[in-house]
């Protein structure tokens, strides 16, 4: 059976296509404005990528913030259900994720079959997910991409709020004026993000295995302050950006 | 009419429009109180009222104007009017639009009539004591303080004596703000009737028992303004009587209050007023009924502490006793036997920026019923009256995971 899982979040549309619950493929494109036209084109690319007619997708579900927009999908479910799903696909094993992406962070319990125990989202505040980054990547002027690798260069972290990403930013921009090094204003920006996701994932009660997933999983950094702050390791797909999407394709099988 | 609209009516309960009349005769007197010569006093919400009636003075609760500001949607200006005087908007919302309505002189029905006196109760929360003293200032009358100490676990004989001395104070009080004694006969009756009419409040949220329920927290949020602010009077008692006896026909000829019940949920704290509609279609969308809260039940929770034989000394103990102004671990048993009752299987918690007292011990109470009830929950973050804190996408996607998980244990 070839399911499809569209993934519409506030920064990035992702699909992926799995057949039997196997990755065919997956692809990741910025959600602009439209969000109903982003998940149309991102899924349409892919299927161009795998050579595919869409008629050979037999059931659809969608995730995500603008889930209930992609108007093909046979079924719009939350990106908390589909984080589960495709990181019990990923690895059985897991029982607690995290998923930090655009404009929340979640963090989620499963049990042994992969069902969602309990969940905490992010508050009304962007502090702890990737747009926080963004702005914070603004301020420094670098790139979001480097900032991992640059992290781990760091030996003294800058200590910077978490309650809120306005104040972090004008916080930021008094440390880069105080000469602070670039390494450490970001390992102190990690290790904000990682104390504002802790608390929220001791709430829910952190059991290990632990995966991540969401695009901000590919910051190492942000990885390895989590894993500090919480005293776990955590482990991290090459699949975790798409991981809702995944998850929303395994979902389709079930439909 | 559509099949649709049909459907719906056929779901309606009756006994709004009869509500909505004794509502509207009420304010009418309160807000002519001037001209027929009779006194109004502003009093919390969960303050002691029935020595009021027993002097026949209007309570008038600005609690109840806070939800009536909310549902009308008018909660997010005035609020930020308020901002802009200076309150805080970490400060309750109902406290800051009240305050804002009184120096405008708006809000809905053209605002509240003056109070004569104010009667503040702190069995809800600290912030009433300064509101109260704001407006005593600002009307400039008489105001009395009921202090209620907390009950962390049990009602101490201090707390016993200290509270029943203030009972004969409120009384003084009130004589000298009413220029008249009074009336120790008269307080025996409003007390049986404040008795009765609990009980049959706490029969009407009974029938939710049932399966499949006839009523909705949602409608207990409505049907809950007599049982605040005419308690005591016998136009309640009624009121409670027909309705349970609409409630009880319901449930005889299988009219259920959403479609298709499948799933029975348990709501916590104050219902984000500017949202009751959306919320309760979301809900009914998923199969869910919202069986009880914890809200709606403060107005008969003590009725165990209460003796309508002996009203001024039981109500002592029972406006000390309220689920405000007790230790969490106490409102846990509550919420453990509540869960039970209704037979739920989930638990939405409204985390209530506005109501810390509320708000605060709910992520113990929340891992209190995973664990002993093993049912899952959701928090959703709120201002009950303020809209301007509602993020709908970020609630719809709670709710509906939270639903996809219930769905999911089957
Ligand atoms: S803080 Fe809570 S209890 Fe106090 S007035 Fe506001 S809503 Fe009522």
């Amino acid at each position: 059976m070839i399911t499809a899982g569209i993934d519409i979040g506030s920064i990035t549309a992702k699909a992926a296509v799995l057949e039997d619950g196997r990755i065919l493929g997956s692809k990741v494109a910025f959600t602009g404005y439209n969000a109903r036209q982003a998940g149309k084109n991102v899924f349409e690319d892919l299927l161009r990528e795998l050579d595919m007619d869409a008629s050979s997708i037999e059931k659809t579900v969608s995730t995500g913030y603008g889930r209930n927009s992609v108007k093909f999908a046979d079924k719009a479910m939350t990106e908390i259900i589909c984080h589960g799903a495709g990181a019990y696909y990923l690895n059985p094993e897991v029982r607690s994720i995290i998923d930090v992406g655009g404009q929340d962070s979640k963090v989620l319990t499963i049990d042994s079959d992969g069902r969602v125990k309990d969940f905490a989202m992010n508050d009304k505040c962007a502090a702890g997910t990737g747009r926080f980054l963004e702005v914070m990547a603004r301020a420094l002027e670098s790139d979001l991409d480097d900032f991992g690798d640059l992290s781990l260069k760091s030996d003294k972290p800058s200590k910077i709020s978490s309650i809120c990403t306005v104040f972090a930013e004008s916080e930021v921009i008094s440390l880069i004026s105080k000469g602070k090094s670039r390494e450490d204003i970001i390992a102190g920006i990690h290790e904000s993000v990682a104390s504002r996701i802790s608390s929220m994932a001791r709430r829910v009660g952190v059991k290990e295995p632990v995966m991540m997933t969401g695009g901000v999983a590919k910051n190492i950094g942000v990885v390895r302050a989590l894993e500090k702050a919480l005293g776990v390791s955590i482990e991290v797909s090459e699949f975790a950006q798409v991981n809702g999407a995944v998850g929303a394709a395994i979902m389709a099988m079930r439909l | 009419m559509t099949d649709v609209d049909k459907e719906k009516d056929s779901r309606k309960i009756k006994s709004v429009g009869k509500m909505k009349e004794i509502m509207t005769a009420y304010y009418i007197d309160a807000k002519t109180a001037e001209q027929t010569g009779k006194k109004v006093a502003w009093i919390t919400s969960g303050g002691p009222v029935e020595p009021l009636i027993a002097m026949d003075v209007i309570p008038v609760y600005p609690e109840n104007y806070g939800a009536m500001i909310g549902a009308s949607k008018m909660g997010g200006d005035l609020c930020q009017k308020a901002e802009e005087l200076g309150y805080s908007g970490d400060l309750c919302s109902y406290a800051r639009a009240d305050i804002v309505c009184s120096m405008i002189d708006g809000g809905p029905i053209g605002g509240l009539p003056k109070p004569d006196m104010l009667i503040c109760c702190n069995n809800i929360c600290g912030t009433v004591l300064k509101w109260y003293e704001i407006q005593a200032r600002y009307y400039n009358v008489p105001l009395f303080i009921f202090d209620t100490p907390f009950c962390h676990t049990e009602y101490a004989d201090e707390s016993r004596r200290y509270v029943r001395k203030q009972i004969d104070e409120y009384t003084n009080f009130l004589e000298n703000a009413c220029k008249k004694k009074f009336d120790h006969d008269r307080i025996k009756e409003v007390g049986r009737l404040s008795v009765e009419g609990q009980e049959l409040w706490q029969e009407v949220l009974d029938t939710a028992m049932n399966r499949p329920s006839p009523m909705t927290c949602f409608d207990a949020f409505f049907h809950l303004a007599l049982i605040v602010t005419l308690r005591g009077t016998q136009i309640a008692v009624d009121y409670y009587q027909s309705l349970l006896e609409e409630m009880k026909q319901r449930v005889a000829d299988g009219i259920s209050a959403i479609p298709n019940e499948r799933y029975r949920l348990l709501w916590d704290n104050l219902p984000i007023w500017y949202r009751v509609k959306w919320m309760s279609e979301k809900f009914a969308a998923h199969d869910a009924c919202l069986v009880a809260d914890t809200y709606t039940s403060a107005w008969c929770g003590q009725l165990k502490y209460m003796d309508g034989d002996n009203f001024l000394d039981s109500m002592a103990e029972a406006y000390t006793r309220i689920y405000l102004n007790i230790g969490v671990d106490e409102m846990i048993k509550i919420v453990l036997e509540v869960v039970d009752k209704y037979d739920v299987d989930g638990f939405v918690i409204h985390s209530n920026r506005s109501c810390k007292p509320y708000s605060l011990g709910q992520y113990d109470i929340q891992r209190a019923v995973q664990k002993e009830k093993g049912i899952p929950s959701v928090m959703i973050e709120s201002h009950m009256i303020d809209e301007r804190s509602f993020s709908e996408s970020q609630s719809e996607t709670r709710i509906d995971a939270f639903m996809e998980m219930i769905k999911q244990k089957g």
